[in-house]
C-alpha cells in the first residue's frame, strides 16, 4: 500500500516543560527527510494536541518531555485520544524518560520512545516501517 | 562555586543547602519547578504532574520561610534562577529577610531575571516581551534604591547555547539582551552607572575548550566597547562583565555516564581560564536527572581540586598572548559583532525575539549539530564512536507521589487561614498598580505579606499584560 501523499507527523510538547531543541530538531529532520511536520510549540494541553492532530489529520504524533512529567500528561493524551475515538494515528515519544516509564507507556499504547542520542534516522526507520 | 539545587518540597531544598554549606559551599541556588517559573500554585490544573519536579514548588510566604529556615540570609548569597516571575520570588526573599530582622543593605544574591532569553530558548515567559521589560526594570530600580548588594539582572547566553547555538551566537544574543535591558533602564530615568554595575552575565561552557576560553575573553572586551560607546558609561565597574559559567549540560551523554565526569572537568577548566567568577559543575547524572547527592558533590569536589590543586587560578587571564587564544577571541569577537550588526538591522533584539529571527537562528544551529553527529563528522564518544553494548540506565530521584496531593491540602489550609478581605484588597491595588507605570515591588511585597499565593498574583497580571503568544515556525 503505497500512497504518494508524504507522511504527516504532528510533534508536540506537553506541560509547562520548555526544552525545545530535541522536539524541534526532530521536526526539522524529518522535514528535510520529505516528511510533512506540524510542530505545535510548548506548553500544550493533551487536549489541545489531540485536537491539533485531528485537524490536520495526521498520521503520527510525537510526544516530547524533558521535565518528568511524562507520564501524566502522555497517559492524558492516550485518554483524551481514546475519548475522541481517534484511531490509527500512531504515537510515539521522546526526551528524558527513565527504562521502567518506556515500559509503562508502551502499554498505555505509545508504540516507541526514543531517547538522548536517538539519530532522526532510526526514527524515520520506525515511521516508514510502521506507517507504510 | 554554587552548585544549583532545588527539590521538590521546601523542607527537602532546605536540607540540602545546610548539606552544601557544611561541605565548604560558598552560596546557594535555587532551582524552581515549573509551575512556580511560570507563575501557577502548585494546586492550579496547569500544574498537574509537574510540582516539585524541575526544583523547589513555591506558592507562598510560608513556602518561602521554610527553605530557608536556620538559613541567616545575611551570611549567604542566594542566586534564584526565576524569570517571569522574578519580581515575586523576589519579594518573598525580601520579605524572609525583614522577618529575620537581617536589613536588605546586607542581603547579596542574584535574580536571574532575565526574561528575554525565555523567548529565544527556555519557555518560561508569562506575558508579552513589552510588559516584561518593565518587570525586569521594577527590579533594578528597587533594588539600585533599597538592595545594593543585589545582581538585579543575570543575563544569560546559557539556555541558548544549550538550544544549540553556536559561541559566537550566544555572545551576541547575551550582549544584545543586555543592550535591550540597558536601554530599558536607561529609557526610565536611571543613570546607567547607578545600576550597570549589579547586571552579571551567565554563560555556557561548551566542549571546544580553546573555543570557550576566547568566547569570554571576547565577551567581556565587547560588553565594555558597548558600555562605554553605546550607553556612554564613566564607571569602570559597569564595564566589566561579570559572570557565572556553568558547563554544559548538552555535551553530557545518557550512554556511558562516567565519561561526563572527564567531560565536566575539561569544560570547567575552560571556564576558569577563561576568568568565570564563579562556576557550576553539572553532575555526571545530570544530563537526565537532577543530580543525586553523590554525584552533587562529586562536582562540587571537581571545582575543589582545579581551585586549590591545580594551580591555575593563579593568573587570572593565564592563556592571554597566546598566539592561538588571541586569534580565535579577535574572530569570535568579530563575528559576535556582525551578528549584533544584523540584529541592530532588524530594528533591535526586542524585534530580533518577536520575529523569530533569534529562534530560527539557533534551531538552524541546532540541526546543523545533529547533522554532522548523524554524518559521523562529529564525534560523540559514547554515542557515535566507541559505543560499548550497555543498557541506558536513567535512575531519575522519584518524586514522592503524595506531594502534589499534599501540595493542595497546605495551599487549601492556607486559603482558608488567611484574612480574604485583605487578600482581595492587596489584588486590587495590585491591578491598579500594574495599569499604572508604578513600581510593582513594594505591593508585591505587600501581597505576599498578607499570604497572596503566587498564582493569584500572576492571574492578576495575565489579565492586565496578557500572555505572549510564540510563533512556532522555525
Amino acid at each position: 500500500m503505497k500512497s504518494k501523499r508524504p507522511l504527516k507527523i504532528l510533534i508536540a510538547k506537553a506541560g509547562l516543560d520548555g526544552h525545545e531543541r530535541g522536539a524541534l530538531v526532530v521536526a526539522m529532520g524529518l522535514r528535510e527527510a520529505g516528511l510533512e511536520v506540524v510542530y505545535t510549540g510548548i506548553r500544550n494541553t493533551p487536549e489541545q494536541i489531540v485536537a491539533s492532530a485531528m485537524q490536520e489529520k495526521v498520521d503520527a504524533i510525537g510526544l516530547s518531555s524533558l521535565s518528568g512529567g511524562h507520564m501524566a500528561q502522555f497517559r492524558r493524551v492516550m485518554e483524551v485520544l481514546k475519548q475522541e475515538q481517534v484511531k490509527g494515528v500512531l504515537v510515539f515519544a521522546g526526551g528524558i524518560i527513565p527504562d521502567e516509564d518506556v515500559k509503562k507507556l508502551q502499554k498505555l499504547g505509545i508504540q516507541a520512545v526514543f531517547g538522548p542520542g536517538s539519530s532522526i534516522a532510526s526514527i524515520l526507520t520506525f515511521l516508514r516501517q510502521r506507517l507504510r | 562555586m554554587r552548585q544549583y539545587a532545588g527539590f521538590g518540597t521546601a523542607a527537602e531544598t532546605n536540607q540540602r543547602y545546610q548539606y552544601l554549606l557544611a561541605h565548604g559551599q560558598t552560596g546557594l541556588s535555587i532551582a524552581f519547578d515549573l509551575p512556580t517559573q511560570i507563575g501557577y500554585d502548585s494546586d492550579d490544573p496547569q500544574a498537574l504532574g509537574e510540582v516539585g519536579r524541575v526544583g523547589v514548588a513555591i506558592s507562598s510566604l510560608a513556602d518561602m520561610e521554610r527553605v530557608f529556615k536556620g538559613i541567616p540570609l545575611d551570611q549567604v548569597s542566594t542566586s534564584m534562577t526565576i524569570n517571569a516571575t522574578a519580581p515575586i520570588l523576589l519579594a518573598l526573599y525580601l520579605v524572609v529577610a525583614k522577618q529575620q530582622g537581617v536589613p536588605w543593605s546586607k542581603l547579596n544574591g542574584t535574580v536571574q531575571n532575565d526574561i528575554l532569553k525565555e523567548y529565544s530558548a527556555r519557555g518560561t515567559y508569562i506575558f508579552p516581551p513589552t510588559p516584561s521589560l518593565r518587570l525586569v526594570a521594577d527590579i533594578v530600580e528597587f533594588c539600585t534604591k533599597e538592595v545594593p548588594g543585589w545582581n538585579t539582572i543575570s543575563v544569560g547566553g546559557y539556555h541558548m547555547r544549550e538550544a544549540g547555538c553556536t559561541a559566537a551566537q550566544e555572545i551576541a544574543f547575551t550582549l544584545a539582551d543586555g543592550i535591550a535591558y540597558v536601554q530599558t533602564c536607561v529609557g526610565r530615568g536611571l543613570a546607567v552607572d547607578s545600576f550597570a554595575p549589579r547586571i552579571a552575565f551567565f554563560f555556557n561552557c561548551h566542549s571546544n575548550f580553546f573555543e570557550e576560553v576566547a568566547k569570554f575573553r571576547a565577551a567581556r572586551r565587547l560588553w565594555a566597547h558597548i558600555l562605554r560607546e553605546k550607553f556612554g558609561a564613566k564607571n569602570e565597574r559597569s564595564m566589566v562583565l561579570r559572570f557565572h559559567t556553568q558547563t554544559a549540560g548538552s555535551t553530557l551523554t545518557a550512554q556511558q555516564p562516567d565519561n561526563n565526569i572527564v567531560r565536566t572537568t575539561l569544560e570547567a577548566l575552560a571556564a576558569v581560564l577563561g576568568g568565570t567568577q564563579s562556576l557550576h559543575t553539572n553532575g555526571k547524572d545530570e544530563g537526565s536527572v537532577i543530580p543525586t547527592e553523590a554525584s552533587a558533590l562529586l562536582a562540587l569536589r571537581t571545582q575543589q581540586i582545579i581551585a586549590h590543586e591545580s594551580g591555575v587560578t593563579a593568573e587570572p587571564d593565564p592563556l592571554g598572548g597566546s598566539y592561538y587564544v588571541e586569534s580565535l577571541t579577535d574572530r569570535l569577537e568579530q563575528q559576535a559583532r556582525d551578528q549584533l550588526r544584523e540584529i541592530d538591522n532588524l530594528g533591535g533584539m526586542l524585534k530580533a525575539i518577536e520575529s523569530g529571527y533569534v529562534r530560527q537562528e539557533i534551531y538552524r544551529a541546532a540541526s546543523k549539530h545533529q547533522q554532522a553527529v548523524e554524518a559521523g563528522k562529529k564525534i560523540i564518544v559514547g554515542v557515535n564512536e566507541y559505543v560499548s553494548d550497555q543498557p541506558l540506565k536513567a535512575k531519575p530521584q522519584p518524586v514522592d507521589p503524595r506531594l502534589e496531593p499534599r501540595r493542595y491540602r497546605e495551599l487549601a489550609a492556607l486559603r482558608k487561614k488567611r484574612n480574604a478581605s485583605k487578600v482581595q484588597q492587596c489584588l486590587a491595588t495590585l491591578e491598579k498598580a500594574a495599569n499604572s507605570s508604578e513600581n510593582l515591588m513594594p505591593i508585591l511585597m505587600d501581597c505576599v505579606r498578607s499570604h497572596v499565593t503566587l498564582g493569584e498574583i500572576c492571574r492578576v497580571l495575565r489579565s492586565v499584560f496578557g500572555e505572549h503568544q510564540p510563533s512556532h515556525s522555525v
